[in-house]
């Protein structure tokens, strides 16, 4: 199918689509002075002619004066809230007649979609997707999301000042992973949305929404767009020979340095999108039932790392270089790719504006001269 | 096995942490059908003699008798655990620990040479052996039965040590000082409350004192770049934790 274009109409269409096809339809949406996930049903939920300004520790949404709907990048949320929520309830126990009574709370049965997801975003969910369903264990909270979730991706055509897709591949271009994909085209003032599948599904939504065959100039602007965006990125990391300066520089004094500002707050790691640590805790009543439940986690804190109650990490120099070594190096090993995309949010969510691709070069200049 | 006895003990403290207790509504009645509540003034007149097997200590130690009453709890019980930020840090009574207490007296009482007081105010670990802190201005009512209930079946509670922050992302607040430069000292402080005031736009006031790892200076040269003020920074650390040692450090840097 070639791709189509709709106007905004259009998209609301889609939406109302998806949600009438038993979809519960997930997007970007405004709360609290940020772009965040959550239920939607109608562009207008969208963050209309919103954009944001952000930097390390710094966030600011800012009025675009236009009326884009996708002229924003990345918010604290990811949506691996979803997929892999702060709290979810493993088991519920009790006591029948002197029996333990052990019982799977029920998972999600609806299908999601998530209506706007980056590029970036869909290379987090396909790293997720190999710890929690191809790692030999299938996680069945997530395979539950994940089963029959449809992606309406996005291409960027603006990025953030700590967005570094490019560098590490992910984007601003969505390739793969995605049933349909919109670009948004300005043009001549009228705003139009390009819309083209990937999937069989996505292209039956699209013929269902109707719309016209997209013209080669719009082709060809959709095409520069993004990639404007990509050589306007501001943020980089130089991925040569990471692996290599993580592994063989764990005594580095950058690491000392760095633990000077760190404080040990884990916002990081529940910011990023493939960060999937958790810890398994009971709620037991007095009166003899439990509640088994899983929380997000961190590398960051004390108890993720003891053993008898100590812990192995205890500087914060360690739990910093435990992070960033395998964000970058040893999740090579674990899940042949690398474990940041590039989203920036680790820096920009981080209450000191640590950033992850300014520690890279750091160590590589001290390293190299 | 005979039930256990609970003992409920005050210093100088606003009452607010024991009331906790009384206000698990749901969780009362399994508390008082699993656990014996020997000593509980606030609750019941009738007294049963020690020794006893789990004391809640609330309050600060802030008089010459108070510091002899502690000891004399301790020896009485088998475990004792401190509830709250007077019993834990000093409360925000131990403001006078930078001031002269006897100039307060003279302005407060009408005749201050009746008030028999320490310069101090203290924490109960200052004085005692204790076993397990539970933080908060007041403790959180999930925390304490947790406790209790971690206590009778002798395992160890969960009470995460780690930052406020960490509640804040779980229940998906969009950080308010990255947002708008909101000074909020959640990154340092110890979790429990479940991140409320980020959630209501107001910065974590620290009512759970220091984290367990709290890199308090760093933050405070965070907060600095976001336009506090030395004087607002030091008020900010001096509240109800102001004489946690993490805190106080600090807060004495910038005073
Ligand atoms: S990192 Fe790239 S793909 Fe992700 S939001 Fe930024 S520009 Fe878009
Ligand atoms: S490490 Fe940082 S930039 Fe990389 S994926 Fe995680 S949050 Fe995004
Ligand atoms: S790097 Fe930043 S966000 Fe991560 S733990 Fe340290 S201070 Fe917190
Ligand atoms: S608002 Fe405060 S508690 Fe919440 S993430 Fe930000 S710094 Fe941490």
């Amino acid at each position: 199918m070639d791709p189509q274009t709709v106007d905004r109409h259009g998209l609301d269409r889609l939406i109302t689509h998806l949600a009438e096809s038993g979809f519960e339809v997930i997007g970007p949406t405004v709360r609290d002075g940020a772009v965040i996930y959550d239920h939607i049903s109608s562009t207008s939920d969208l963050p209309v002619g919103q954009g944001d300004a952000q930097e390390g520790g710094q966030y600011r949404l800012v009025n675009r004066g236009d009326s884009a709907l996708f002229g924003y990048n990345l918010g604290p949320t990811s949506w691996k809230q979803y997929l892999f929520p702060p709290k979810t309830e493993l088991l519920h126990i009790r006591r029948s007649n002197g029996d333990l009574v052990i019982e799977e709370p029920p998972t999600r049965t609806r299908p999601m979609a998530f209506f706007g997801i980056r590029g970036c975003e869909l290379a987090a969910i396909s790293i997720q997707d190999k710890v929690f369903l191809d790692s030999g264990y299938v996680d069945r909270t997530y395979a539950s999301g994940r089963k029959d979730l449809l992606l309406v991706a996005v291409n960027c055509t603006t990025s953030a000042a700590t967005c570094f897709c490019t560098s590490m591949g992910t984007g601003p271009k969505c390739e793969s992973g995605y049933d349909i994909v919109i670009t948004e085209l300005v043009d001549d003032g009228e705003t139009r949305y390009l819309v083209a599948a990937d999937t069989e599904r996505g292209e039956s939504i699209i013929t269902a929404v109707g719309g016209s065959p997209a013209k080669d100039e719009q082709l060809a602007n959709a095409e520069s767009a993004v990639q404007s965006t990509a050589a306007d990125m501001i943020r980089s990391m130089d991925t040569d020979g990471i692996y290599d300066l993580l592994i063989e520089n764990p005594d580095h004094p950058r690491w000392e340095q760095v633990a000077e500002r760190c404080l040990t707050c884990g916002n990081c790691t529940q910011a990023c999108p493939t960060c999937f640590c958790s810890d398994v805790a009971d709620r037991v009543t007095l009166d003899g039932t439990a509640i088994r439940e899983r929380r997000w986690d961190s590398c960051f804190g004390l108890d993720f790392s003891a053993l008898n109650r100590e812990p192995v990490r205890e500087s914060t120099s360690s739990r910093y270089r435990q992070w960033m070594t395998h964000k970058l190096a040893t999740w090579h090993d674990q899940f042949g790719s690398s474990g940041c995309v590039g989203c920036g949010r680790c820096i920009t969510w981080c209450p000191v504006g640590i950033d992850i691709t300014e520690e890279i070069v750091a160590m590589k200049e001290t390293v190299s001269t | 096995m005979s039930r256990r006895k609970l003992a409920v003990w005050k210093f100088a403290s606003c009452d607010g942490c024991q009331l906790t207790l009384l206000d698990c509504e749901d969780e009362l009645l399994s508390i008082a059908g699993a656990i014996d509540i020997a000593y509980f003034p606030e609750a019941s007149t009738t007294e049963v003699e020690g020794p006893y097997d789990l004391s809640l200590v609330e309050g600060s130690i802030t008089t010459p008798h108070d510091a002899e009453r502690i000891q004399t709890i301790r020896e009485q019980s088998t475990t004792l655990v401190t509830i709250g930020a007077c019993a834990t840090a000093g409360g925000i009574q131990a403001l006078r620990n930078w001031a002269d207490v006897r100039e307060f007296t003279s302005i407060v009482y009408a005749e201050p040479s009746f008030i028999s007081t320490l310069d101090t105010s203290t924490a109960i670990s200052e004085h005692v052996d204790v076993d397990f802190e539970l933080r908060g201005c007041p403790i959180s009512k999930a925390q304490l039965v947790e406790l209790i209930n971690a206590y009778l079946n002798d395992r160890r509670p969960y009470i995460p040590a780690h930052s406020v922050c960490m509640e804040c992302k779980a229940r998906g607040t969009p950080c308010i000082m990255v947002r708008d430069g909101v000074p909020c000292l959640g990154p340092v402080t110890h979790a429990g409350c479940g991140a409320i005031c980020p959630a209501y736009d107001r910065g974590c006031y620290g009512c759970f004192g220091p984290s367990e790892s709290a890199n308090v200076e760093a933050l405070a040269q965070w907060w600095k770049g976001l336009g506090v003020e030395d004087l607002d920074l030091v008020r900010a650390l001096r509240t109800f934790n102001a004489y946690a040692p993490e805190f106080k450090e600090v807060s004495d840097r910038y005073a």
